[in-house]
């Protein structure tokens, strides 16, 4: 029987990870894709605007990635604490 | 052979696919039914919530939607992708962790309460109905329009489809057509966008192609100088008038934030997508699906802004300032369908793109006593609705969003068999997820309510057989809807986005991750979340749709953004009410702890 205290740690380390992971996701749609797209916009990326690029493309790939590392950072939690499934 | 020809062939061909898996998967339990047995890898539960995801207006509209909006149509690409991060870090993995079948089920005893799964039943119906309303219509429109049957009876050709393998598939069934059903859609969308992205740029890769500058035939095509596309396209906007292309403008910030936001926690919050994820083996599967999911469903939503600039660049070139009997074929066998018309205001027999609509309400052919359409001196088709006053928009063109879509595998000069495969591509988005909303409609009606409410003691086998008939009548309210569109359908889109995101999406999140949150808090939290924004919306689009502009809105923020400030409501609510009420029993206060981890504790 592993003490509660083990748990509540696991949970604390997942929801860091969440905070981390969220304040990227809103960063990369909501602040470069909206709020401040006109000042981006500025900016050359190959041919796209860079507030334009974030908004139809960055977005959305980085959210691919960061599930794919939230994944990869659970998986690896859920051993070092072991509330794994078996 | 012809486009109808091939049409038939490739349509035919991916129906008898689907009725196939549907024969081979057939349920026999009500696991099966409601969650496929918990036995889907999460890759084919990724595509196949790819599929249920992206419906007939994904497939067929937004590329459209996007290229008359420019950047801020990128809210419908952030909004329909950004919920499932949501999803998979605050919702899946717990949910998968309760594991029983509908959320309505989990709202009702994560609040020990009927009420409160009584409102979840009723939200989760209403929403899934007016969704699947729009699917039926989708599936008929892409009848007509491809193989020039009539809508209706496309509708009814829908039905039998989806009758067939939801009702008797259940959960299973659907699944593995939703796998086939991603496929097909997929191909259809990335062929026509990949040659098009190769012919203007010589980039096969049309995320990477319209940032790109043109190619000696993509210049040759155009009739245009050397330069980046997007550079050229945000010219030509600027030369007819309208504000760049890559720069926002058709909506203020407040609106395009505020919808955005509605759309991704709308997303996380729909039933219809919530439950894929009870249908992984493990937690750790339900993750990783949601991350699948997403991957798939990034391929269509990241290659439509690409469609998007393609198709306008193309548009504007090949048809402004060009005579008529010299427009490309594809203008005049779509004009056939009533997706495009013109109408020579200035009598110069060229057409003239500008802003401003070209007439004044929904275009109407004009046609002799015979039933003929009319033609024009040039042989255009005479449109009977009257034209906006030369003076006040010099444009002379309808497009209809749709059409970018459409019209790409000609732009693209594909052969026939690719065509066909766009309408297979269409048909495939609207059943695969009608068929996902058709389940969630079944279950709260047998496992909700007839199971729990009436019958608790009811045999496994015969919910199984209640279940087949609330989906079997789910059907037909939904073909009938698809033949008899209530005039609002297109209105309540906004209605399901809005309640999902001030209803379930703040429920389940406070469940999961706030012990202490009571049934009253909850109750009273999704009643007034649901209760502002539904107000909200019914004022300015039924009430009071003369109003519904910027200078009333509440902060600017539209009737489709303010189920954003019905989340925040509901969430305030919840918070203040759980404080103020006795906590949660204990047994409740556990099992949400145990939600926390994937093994038992």
């Amino acid at each position: 029987m592993v003490a509660k205290e083990t748990y509540e740690a696991y949970w604390k380390e997942n929801l860091t990870y969440i905070v981390i992971l969220l304040s990227i996701w809103f960063t990369v749609s909501y602040v470069c894709g909206i709020l401040i797209a006109d000042q981006l916009d500025t900016i050359k990326f190959f041919g796209f605007p860079l507030g334009f690029w974030f908004a139809s493309q960055g977005s959305e790939v980085t959210f691919v990635i960061l599930i794919a590392i939230y994944v990869k950072l659970m998986n690896a939690l859920d051993r070092k604490y072991d509330v794994h499934e078996k | 052979m012809d486009i109808i020809t091939w049409t038939w062939i490739i349509v035919g061909l991916s129906f008898a696919l689907y009725i196939g898996i549907a024969i081979w998967s057939k349920a026999r339990s009500t696991g099966d039914f409601y969650v496929a047995a918990k036995q889907v890898h999460p890759v084919l539960n990724g595509m196949a919530t790819g599929a249920d995801w992206m419906s007939a207006a994904s497939f067929i509209s937004m590329a459209g939607m996007i290229s008359f909006m420019g950047r801020d149509g990128a809210m419908y690409l952030m909004g329909w992708t950004g919920g499932y991060v949501l999803l998979a870090m605050l919702l899946a993995p717990y949910l998968r962790k309760y594991g029983k079948y509908t959320v309505p089920m989990f709202v009702g005893e994560r609040y020990y309460s009927q009420a409160a799964r009584a409102v979840a039943v009723a939200c989760a119906i209403f929403i899934s109905f007016v969704y699947v309303a729009g699917q039926m219509r989708g599936v008929g429109v892409v009848f007509s329009r491809f193989l020039e049957v009539d809508i209706d009876l496309g509708v009814i050709i829908g039905m039998a489809i989806v009758f067939f393998y939801a009702v008797m598939g259940g959960m299973k069934g659907i699944t593995y057509t939703q796998v086939a059903q991603y496929i097909v859609l997929i191909t259809a969308y990335l062929i026509p966008a990949i040659f098009i992205s190769f012919m203007f740029t010589g980039i096969p890769i049309p995320q990477i192609g319209f940032g790109a500058s043109l190619s000696e035939s993509g210049m040759r095509l155009l009739g245009t100088d050397a330069g980046y596309l997007l550079d050229k396209l945000n010219q030509i906007h600027k030369d007819l008038g309208f504000s760049a292309y890559t720069s926002g403008g058709t909506k203020s910030m407040i609106d395009v934030f505020t919808i955005t936001l509605v759309l991704m926690v709308g997303t996380a919050g729909l039933p219809h997508i919530i439950i894929r994820f009870f249908t992984t083996p493990t937690i750790r599967g339900a993750r990783a699906s949601a991350g699948w999911a997403l991957l798939f469903i990034a391929i269509l939503y990241t290659t439509a802004p690409a469609v998007a600039s393609f198709a306008r660049i193309n548009m504007i070139s090949t048809l402004h300032n060009r005579p008529y009997v010299e427009a490309p074929s594809w203008f005049k066998n779509w004009e056939k369908t009533g997706l495009v018309a013109w109408k020579d205001k200035n009598g110069d027999g060229m057409i003239q793109y500008a802003k401003g609509s070209a007439f004044t309400g929904k275009v109407v052919f004009a046609k002799d006593e015979a039933g003929k359409p009319l033609l024009g001196q040039y042989g255009e088709r005479v449109v009977s609705t009257p034209a906006t006053p030369i003076e006040k928009s010099k444009n002379e063109l309808y497009i209809d969003n749709d059409i970018i879509v459409l019209a790409n595998p000609e732009i693209a000069k594909l052969p026939a068999w690719v065509v066909a495969l766009v309408a297979a591509g269409g048909l495939a988005a609207a059943l695969s997820t009608a068929a996902g909303l058709l389940l969630v409609i079944a279950s709260a009606f047998s496992h909700d309510l007839i199971k729990n409410i009436f019958a608790p003691t009811m045999s496994e086998r015969s919910e199984l057989i209640f279940a087949r008939i609330a989906a079997g009548f789910a059907v037909l309210v939904a073909g009938y809807l698809g033949i008899h569109p209530p005039g609002f359908v297109a209105q309540v889109v906004a209605f399901a986005f809005g309640l999902a995101a001030s209803s379930f999406f703040p429920v389940i999140i406070m469940g999961i991750f706030w012990k202490k949150t009571t049934k009253e808090g909850a109750i009273l939290g999704m009643l007034s979340g649901i209760i502002f924004t539904a107000s909200y919306i019914v004022y300015f689009k039924f009430i009071n749709p003369a109003m519904n502009v910027p200078a009333h809105w509440w902060w600017g923020i539209s009737p489709e953004g303010i189920g954003a400030i019905g989340m925040l409501i509901n969430f305030i609510v919840m918070a203040i009410v759980s404080k103020l009420t006795k906590e949660p029993p204990q047994h409740v206060q556990d099992m949400v702890a145990s939600l926390r981890y994937p093994r038992e504790v």
